[in-house]
């Protein structure tokens, strides 16, 4: 099992950056990386279950699915059930905790997941950095420093 | 059930902050409210189940058990067993976790009690303050000391380089303030390092050189207020740029040098309008009017206010954006040199030391009324005679002892002003960045506008700045005065 974990400070309070990331079909309006998302069937994208399917900006396809959701703790966690990436039972958590010192936001993402043993390095970097790390950075650029 | 919850970040990896808060026992050595500690019912610190023992430096006594530790989530829990401070049933959850990008150290601190009835807002600032952010506080600057301190002087770090600093070497009289040659290591995260152009001195930086005030531990270097240019940049610092012109006026001391490695949080960049040398002598004395007269005591327009030293530099600085705000300023001051420069400065009235007191003139010259609000940094001298000048429900602001400290008063001599008095401290109203921009925004609108000005009365030369303390002591300096490095004695 591979294990990814990325966090980050984020210059604004947690309410604004669960607000911005919270719609689990937002993805192409926060994330650099995601070109265009839709939920399957039309259902609410905060019904829990709900699958989305995305097209990232290099043309790659992943569908994803809504596994937990809570406004009470900021987290959102989801499963990948179809991708090209060559990963098996993903399991990933992104989640919000408020800096009271400063009113900030102390974000975390991470994923555990098996893959094949000669591609764990290189996907824990790509997911961590390119694709945890990489969307940090877009909120901490959106909300200034 | 009152639930409290604190977080903070430190700029230091996770395993050095985890090293200092996982000896259970080990909370008297850096808690600042914490007087001794030590441990009952069991022989080790991480052992669960054992008790620290402890007493406040309030008096209290504490006794706390360990209920959990975990050097895999690196977090502990712990409840109150007895307790003088009547917080019932009161368990708490210490938690860090890393900050990826940047080595940093997110720090989350909760606890849920039960405190008597009426006693719940009270009990539950006492934790999230008294307890929380000062153990934040704390911890932080261990861990910003221990790295300034395995760098510092003549242990040349890889990639330091040279720098001259004022050192002293142990608290005393000018004659302490001595130049050398030290080392400036690179930053690192959460630092900067940056290239003096000026420095300005304050009363301040005397209080920390004779141990008064105990921000300076020898060997150290004083002064809290430059401005510069930033030349390297550590991980994890956004807001600022290499080349960047910069000040800051802030603890940790350490601005007498030519060079210097410190935390960016609390730098800001120069706008393009204020020059190196107006902010070097201008920005702490500014920020303190700013706040004195906005926070400490929002000042009306039909106020009437009495400011000691208003020929100096924060006292200048009141009269002339007391004045600006349209209140009636009062001036008490030593000479008639300095009573010009009070008058010029927005003061309708001067008072000078005369056949009658203070109190007496101040009486005179408001028909009886007296001073709504004072702010007196004069203290031992001078605090009595500003109670008694006060109005009925006026406001003495104390913001400094040049003089000597205050020293004991009854309280219940302030009814018969119904007075309200004020202690305010500098750093705790300029600690977050977000508060220090607030108030630098204003003080650059407001030096843009001719509202304030500074008086640069003294440019001296880094290597002197023991006659630059000389003279601030001796009351022979005129406005303010700065220090630039660099320039032969």
């Amino acid at each position: 099992m591979a294990e990814v974990y990325t966090s980050s400070i984020i210059n604004a309070p947690a309410e604004r950056v669960w607000a911005r990331i919270r719609d689990f079909n937002a993805l192409p309006a926060w994330h650099p990386l995601i070109a265009e998302s839709r939920i399957e069937g039309g259902a609410p994208s905060d019904q829990v279950g709900c699958v989305r399917d995305f097209r990232l900006r290099d043309g790659g396809r992943i569908r994803e699915k809504l596994l937990a959701l809570s406004d009470y703790e900021f987290s959102c966690s989801y499963s990948i059930l179809e991708s090209h990436m060559g990963v098996e039972n993903y399991v990933a958590t992104l989640k919000l905790t408020p800096v009271t010192d400063g009113n900030r936001t102390f974000a975390e993402w991470s994923a555990e997941f098996d893959c094949a043993a000669e591609a764990e390095s290189q996907l824990v970097s790509d997911i961590g950095g390119d694709v945890f790390q990489g969307g940090f950075d877009a909120l901490k650029k959106h909300f200034g420093t | 059930m009152v639930e409290v919850r604190r977080s903070t970040v430190i700029d230091a990896p996770i395993e050095e902050v985890w090293r200092i808060l996982r000896d259970f026992n080990g909370h008297d050595r850096w808690h600042p409210a914490v007087a001794e500690s030590r441990l009952t019912g069991a022989r080790f610190t991480d052992q669960v189940g054992s008790v620290r023992d402890f007493r406040l430096t309030g008096g209290e006594r504490v006794k706390e058990q360990l209920l959990s530790l975990s050097d895999k989530s690196r977090s502990f829990s712990y409840a109150i067993v007895e307790s003088d401070v009547p917080l019932n049933d009161y368990v708490a959850h210490v938690a860090l976790k890393p900050v990826t990008d940047g080595r940093r150290t997110f720090w989350d601190w909760r606890s849920k009690f039960r405190p008597p009835a009426g006693r719940e807002q009270e009990l539950a600032q006492l934790v999230a303050e008294g307890v929380y952010d000062a153990g934040f506080s704390a911890v932080r600057a261990l861990v910003s000391g221990s790295a300034s301190r395995s760098a510092h002087p003549a242990s040349p770090a890889a990639g330091s380089i040279e720098g001259q600093a004022i050192v002293v070497q142990r608290h005393g009289g000018p004659e302490e303030l001595v130049m050398e040659t030290v080392q400036v290591p690179p930053p690192g995260s959460g630092e900067i390092r940056l290239r003096h152009t000026a420095i300005g001195v304050n009363f301040i930086d005397v209080y920390c050189r004779t141990g008064y005030f105990d921000l300076l531990k020898p060997p150290g270097v004083p002064g809290m207020e430059a401005a510069g240019v930033v030349l390297d940049v550590g991980p994890g610092v956004t807001h600022l740029r290499v080349g960047d012109r910069v000040g800051y006026a802030c603890p940790p001391v350490g601005a007498y040098a030519s060079h210097r490695t410190m935390p960016a949080d609390l730098v800001f960049q120069l706008p393009e309008d204020v020059s190196d040398e107006t902010a070097a002598a201008s920005l702490l004395k500014a920020m303190t009017a700013e706040f004195l007269l906005h926070q400490v005591h929002p000042l009306q327009a039909d106020e009437t206010v009495l400011v000691y030293a208003p020929a100096g530099g924060v006292g200048r600085m009141l009269c002339q954006w007391a004045s600006h705000l349209g209140a009636r300023v009062i001036g008490a001051t030593s000479s008639p040199e300095k009573a010009a420069a009070a008058r010029a400065a927005g003061a309708e009235t001067v008072i000078l030391p005369g056949e009658i007191s203070l109190e007496a003139q101040v009486m005179e010259v408001t028909a009886g009324h007296g001073a709504d609000v004072i702010f007196d940094a004069v203290g031992r001298d001078s605090f009595g005679h500003s109670l008694r000048a006060l109005a009925i429900q006026g406001h003495l602001v104390s913001y400094g002892q040049a003089s000597g400290p205050v020293g004991t008063w009854d309280i219940g001599a302030l009814s018969s002003r119904s007075a309200t008095i004020s202690r305010p401290n500098f750093g705790h109203y300029t600690d977050t960045p977000e508060k220090v921009h607030e108030i630098t925004s204003r003080v650059f609108d407001a030096l843009r506008a001719g509202v304030i000005s500074v008086e640069i009365g003294q440019r001296v030369a880094l290597a002197d700045a023991a006659k630059a303390h000389r003279d601030l002591e001796g009351r022979s300096t005129t406005g303010s005065t700065i220090l630039i490095p660099g320039e032969s004695s």
